[in-house]
């Protein structure tokens, strides 16, 4: 029933434009995440969906309709904020009901749908608290019950769990997603946090610069990323990028060093061409101590000096330089490593992905 | 032993630090003591030399004398009363309402020319008020309006008024934006936002700038003096004057009106003073 989408949408603060007509499909009750660096203008396309901020240009629709020239209050949305924006003369009760206070709904029936969201995010015990009486966790809580309580079509989120300490940020963030399964409406949540975006959402818009670099599940965006942008971004350790420039059928990373062309590529590149060649540190592992993949088909390797290491228990990153940079490779069921120690590491080049030098734009088609 | 020279200095700081207080204090209070003591006793003992500390002779015959009419060295108080009320009331009243809108202005908006315009309004608190008495004498003679309640009324906004915005527009700052828009969002228009919101929190504020514009109104003297002519507009600040004559000056009868006027002020501070809780913000954001 309410769909959200934006047509060639601009914001312009002046003669400085921070987005620049982006295209945006939101479907009925997905879950969007819209993600990416700070001032890359995923807040400020958040708040033009809200109608905090005007529309320089383009269309916003939300269930069909234009709403460009529709105020806040007249696009049955409700919004999160980062600051969570209690309003501190308020109880935790009077807070969640001002929506419907506003909106001159009777007073039994707004105890009643309080009564109702106060159940869902167990807040029974501190309705007559004013916020400051409240914790971050309990603040946020509340800051989700007044979103709740509007029965909104749209839910808007800005980067809402920021301010949480990271274990409660964990906790919210199951919430938020229990959340979404109980009230089954279209949420739009911006992030910087790569990882809240993957967990959270049904697809991830990433942004920069005002820009959409890509639109996809969490597993396209990881696994088929458009951009080097978005393969640098996606996944934590992030993915090794490196210059090479394709010289037969070898990849001759910057720095000197060569491996293989991956045979996904071998026709869609020419000799003397200029690419980013990318593997996520899963991809690199010191031979039998990676994923099992019994039949990995383009498997190249190499013996490496090991330059560090970090152990996280279950798994150790290992550091190597090759070429001009410095390479992360996962290795799982770890064995300890000596720095310095010459290990033989598996390189999967059927995961490899090769960007334009140029364009930054995949060379997968 | 150590511990206990440490435990007699910190006794004798503390006390010194009571002697300090107590005399700033007497200094403070001591003159408005002397106010209320003088209206109780005859000129004969408040002129007296050596100065009679302990008064002897302890009557209300001034009050009574100042509300009992001419003739009994009594002066108009009840219409200088009203005066001074219907002026102060009033002026107040209008500087809040200009400040409410100048100081939202100043805190919410951006507009050109705003830090020139703010600039402005505090340079006009740098002329001193009696320079601005002739030429305004000058103009409101011309304009026929001397003497009324009007034109004092239209000076204490004129002097309130950069005061108010200052001071409101800093309230208004520490009221976080993102609250008038979760309200708008919330289903508020613009204004039921900042009635329902913005200006339940920046309310304190509101009501010291109400102190401070009414405590100037009500004891302004000098362009008071300038404008007012009759019992039609004289304040009593004014209306002190009345005890001065050609040859005497009344002093129990001028301390015992001052007394009048000091009474009404205070009570208004001390029961707006209540509401003026501070750091009822907080808890809106984050923290």
């Amino acid at each position: 029933m309410a769909p959200v989408t934006l047509k060639k949408l601009v914001k312009r603060y002046g003669n400085v434009a921070v987005v620049h007509g982006i295209d945006l499909e939101v479907k009925d009750r997905e879950f969007i995440a819209l993600v990416g660096p700070s001032g890359c203008g995923k807040s400020t396309t958040l708040r033009m969906i809200a109608g905090l901020e005007d529309i320089s240009d383009g269309v916003i629709e939300i269930g069909g309709k234009p709403v460009n020239d529709l105020p806040p209050r007249a696009r049955n949305i409700s919004m999160v904020f980062q600051s969570y924006a209690l309003y501190p003369h308020m109880t935790v009760r009077e807070n969640m009901g001002f929506s419907l206070k506003i909106g001159k709904v009777q007073q039994s029936e707004i105890d009643q749908r309080v009564n109702e969201a106060a159940a869902i995010l167990d807040l029974e015990k501190y309705m007559d608290r004013r916020p400051s009486q409240l914790s971050g966790g309990q603040r946020q809580r509340v800051a989700m019950g007044r979103a709740i309580v509007r029965k909104p079509e749209v839910f808007l989120f800005d980067e809402p769990l920021s301010n949480l300490d990271a274990k409660l940020r964990t906790q919210v963030r199951t919430e938020i997603k229990r959340l979404h399964a109980k009230v089954q409406a279209t949420m739009i949540y911006v992030t910087h946090d790569q990882v809240e975006a993957m967990t959270l959402s049904d697809r991830i818009v990433i942004m920069r610069d005002g820009h959409i670099e890509q639109v996809g599940t969490p597993e396209e965006v990881f696994k088929r990323p458009a951009t080097r942008f978005v393969a640098g971004f996606i996944g934590s350790p992030p993915m090794n990028l490196n210059e090479a420039t394709v010289d037969g059928g070898r990849l001759v990373l910057k720095g000197g060093q060569s491996l293989p062309l991956p045979i996904e590529f071998r026709n869609k590149v020419v000799a003397g061409e200029k690419v980013i060649f990318g593997l996520r540190p899963d991809d690199i592992y010191p031979t039998g101590h990676g994923l099992s993949s019994g039949e990995a088909t383009d498997v190249h390797e190499l013996s490496l000096p090991v330059s560090i290491t970090e152990p996280l228990g279950n798994e150790t990153l290992v550091f190597i330089t090759l070429g001009e940079k410095e390479w992360v490779s996962r290795m799982l069921n770890p064995r300890p490593l000596a720095a310095g120690e010459t290990i033989k590491l598996s390189f999967d080049l059927s995961q490899a992905h090769l960007f334009s030098a140029e364009t930054g734009k995949t060379l997968r088609s | 032993m150590d511990n206990n020279a440490h435990r007699l200095k910190r006794r004798g700081l503390k006390a010194l630090h009571l002697v300090g207080l107590f005399l700033a204090m007497l200094v403070i209070c001591l003159p408005g003591l002397w106010i209320v003591l003088n209206s109780l006793r005859p000129t004969v003992e408040i002129m007296a030399k050596p100065p009679v500390w302990i008064p002897q002779d302890i009557s209300l015959d001034a009050y009574r004398n100042m509300f009992g009419g001419a003739g009994q060295g009594g002066i108009p108080v009840w219409e200088y009363f009203r005066n001074s009320l219907i002026i102060s009331v009033t002026s107040t009243i209008i500087a809040l309402i200009i400040g409410m809108a100048g100081g939202y202005a100043f805190a919410r908006y951006k507009f050109k020319g705003k830090s020139a315009i703010f600039l402005g309004f505090m340079l006009t608190r740098a002329v001193p008020g009696i320079a601005l008495s002739l030429p305004l004498f000058m103009i409101f003679a011309r304009l026929n309006i001397i003497d009324t309640h009007f034109s004092m009324i239209l000076i204490y906004v004129a002097l309130n008024v950069p005061f108010t915005i200052w001071l409101i527009d800093g309230f208004f700052r520490q009221v976080p934006k993102d609250l008038a828009e979760a309200a708008q969002i919330d289903g508020c228009t613009r204004w039921q936002a900042f009635w329902q919101v913005e200006f339940p929190l920046a309310g304190p504020g509101i009501a010291s700038a109400g102190i401070f514009a009414f405590l100037t109104s009500w004891n302004e003297y000098a362009l008071a003096a300038q404008i007012t002519r009759s019992v039609n507009s004289k304040t009593l600040p004014v209306g002190l004057l009345d005890y001065t004559s050609e040859f005497t000056i009344d002093w129990r009868g001028m301390c015992a009106l001052a007394v009048v006027m000091i009474v009404p002020a205070l009570t208004l501070t001390f029961i707006i003073q209540k509401h003026l809780v501070s750091g009822l913000t907080f808890g809106a954001v984050k923290g």
